[in-house]
């Protein structure tokens, strides 16, 4: 008789086995993700297989703005409308003051020799849903690669800066919000030009200034707008305002908390912004002093 | 007591695979729903509560393989580091397969009050991964979820029950 075991019996590894197995094998993944980055296709491929589900989910706060977009009042759309109209001429009188600047600034540019860099490309996009995680300032965009969306492009609404694209798939791309806590934007003060550099907050949805000596001239009330320095972001996009000043002479530099002015936590429409990046390569390094000590040492 | 025993072996009938994947993709979608930022906290992983539920009703058909891919689909899902949630969800399915005989045995309440502190373990090893890799610690509201899905166990076990309920076996009724 051989011993053939009912199948009540076959366990396959103890469990303890199976857990080792698993665990080691997400470490060995949160470890090569981490340093390595080698799973970018992978994470594409299995972001494929969920986009499905991504949309459904989304479904129904879609269906909701349709339905609520049927039953509109005709009252409303004249309310609307008037409102439109005003705002139209309003803009139509800006927009040819604009025109005029524009063309100003690029003659006065041409005679400076200086490229203009303010591009024009712009895709509008809407947002799928923000990440279920309070750790990550990170939205959903339902523009890919597919609609040529490219990966450190701009991402603004009406009011200002939101953030940039940092990963993309093929219909649908991931976009860091200023506010997240690894993401830094150079930016200025649009009262006296003074540049900074503005990193986000994490989870309170805040801004912060960082490196500003205690007496550098930072108000409450300050506008802050993209300086163009990083080449990521073209100049003058308005991103915070200084909502807090704090100067503690115990401490090396000034705590300037700011708040964006996009409204970052709550929109869904969002527009990309193209850039070309003519940012004049960085002349060379010079090199190392270590290293010019070793070699000096070497004779 | 003898009634409440007899009610949980309520003949029921054998659950199928394809309502197991069902289940899971429901929680999936739960999970990306996009809910409002002022209530987002206190959302449970429902994928996490899903997992355990089978892990402790099904030990034998569903286990550490489909846990573990499960993790990796939340990771891409919310664009963090491959492997976090995979490897918490790891740590969850052991803990419902080790666990399945005993925590059955109880009434809905102890049930409950072990369902939250693996669900906690959940939470607490993606924090562990975070907090290694970098990042400021959330805030004591992050845990929140958990208790809500606690909480949510009963709703979750009749509701993963149900289909098999549905047809009671002929010879025991």
């Amino acid at each position: 008789m051989e011993q053939i075991l009912p199948p009540f019996f076959k366990h396959g590894p103890a469990p303890l086995v199976r857990l080792l197995l698993c665990s080691l094998l997400s470490i060995a993944l949160l470890i090569t993700d981490a340093r390595y980055k080698y799973l970018g296709g992978t994470r594409q491929v299995i972001a494929l297989t969920l986009y499905p589900l991504q949309r459904l989910a989304n479904a129904p706060g879609v269906l909701a703005v349709h339905l609520s977009e049927f039953f509109i009042t005709r009252g409303m759309l004249r309310t609307e409308n008037d409102r439109l109209a005003e705002q139209h001429l309003h803009d139509a009188a800006t927009l040819q003051k604009y025109r005029a600047l524009e063309l100003e600034n690029a003659h006065l540019r041409e005679l400076l020799g200086i490229r203009g860099h303010y591009s024009t490309g712009i895709a509008a996009a809407e947002i799928v849903y923000s990440e279920h995680d309070p750790f990550i300032k990170k939205i959903v965009i339902d523009k890919g690669a597919q609609q040529q969306i490219k990966a450190g492009q701009p991402v603004i609404d009406q009011a200002g800066l939101i953030g940039q694209v940092t990963r993309l798939y093929p219909w649908l791309a991931e976009v860091t919000l200023i506010t997240d806590k690894q993401h830094m934007v150079s930016v200025q003060n649009l009262r006296n030009s003074q540049r900074a550099v503005l990193a986000g907050h994490g989870a309170d949805g805040q801004l912060e200034l960082k490196f500003i000596p205690l007496n550098a001239d930072f108000q409450v009330g300050d506008q802050l707008v993209t300086s163009g320095i990083d080449g990521i972001y073209p100049a003058g996009l308005p991103v915070a305002v200084v909502v807090d000043v704090e100067r503690n002479p115990a401490e090396l530099f000034a705590r300037i908390i700011c708040k964006p002015l996009a409204g970052v936590a709550n929109h869904t429409q969002v527009l990309i912004l193209d850039i070309d990046n003519t940012t004049p390569p960085r002349p060379p390094q010079e090199e190392n002093p270590d290293s010019v000590k070793k070699k000096n040492k070497d004779k | 007591m003898s009634q409440r025993t007899a009610k949980s072996r309520e003949v029921i009938t054998p659950v199928r695979t394809t309502f197991i994947i069902a289940s899971l993709l429901i929680a999936l979608l739960m999970n990306l729903l996009p809910w409002p930022q002022s209530i987002i906290k206190v959302v449970p992983d429902f994928v996490s509560l899903t997992v355990l539920y089978w892990c402790l009703h099904q030990p034998r058909r569903f286990g550490f393989t489909a846990a573990w891919l499960l993790g990796l689909l939340m990771d891409v899902a919310n664009g963090t580091l491959f492997g976090q949630h995979a490897l918490a969800y790891s740590v969850l399915a052991y803990a419902g397969i080790v666990l399945h005989r005993r925590v059955l045995r109880f009434t809905m309440r102890d049930q409950i009050l072990h369902v939250i502190p693996l669900l906690l373990m959940t939470d607490l090893i993606v924090l562990a991964v975070r907090i290694i890799v970098g990042t400021e610690l959330p805030g004591i509201s992050y845990f929140a979820g958990s208790f809500v899905g606690g909480l949510l166990w009963p709703a979750a076990s009749y509701l993963l029950t149900l289909p098999q309920r549905l047809k009671p076996h002929s010879e025991y009724v």
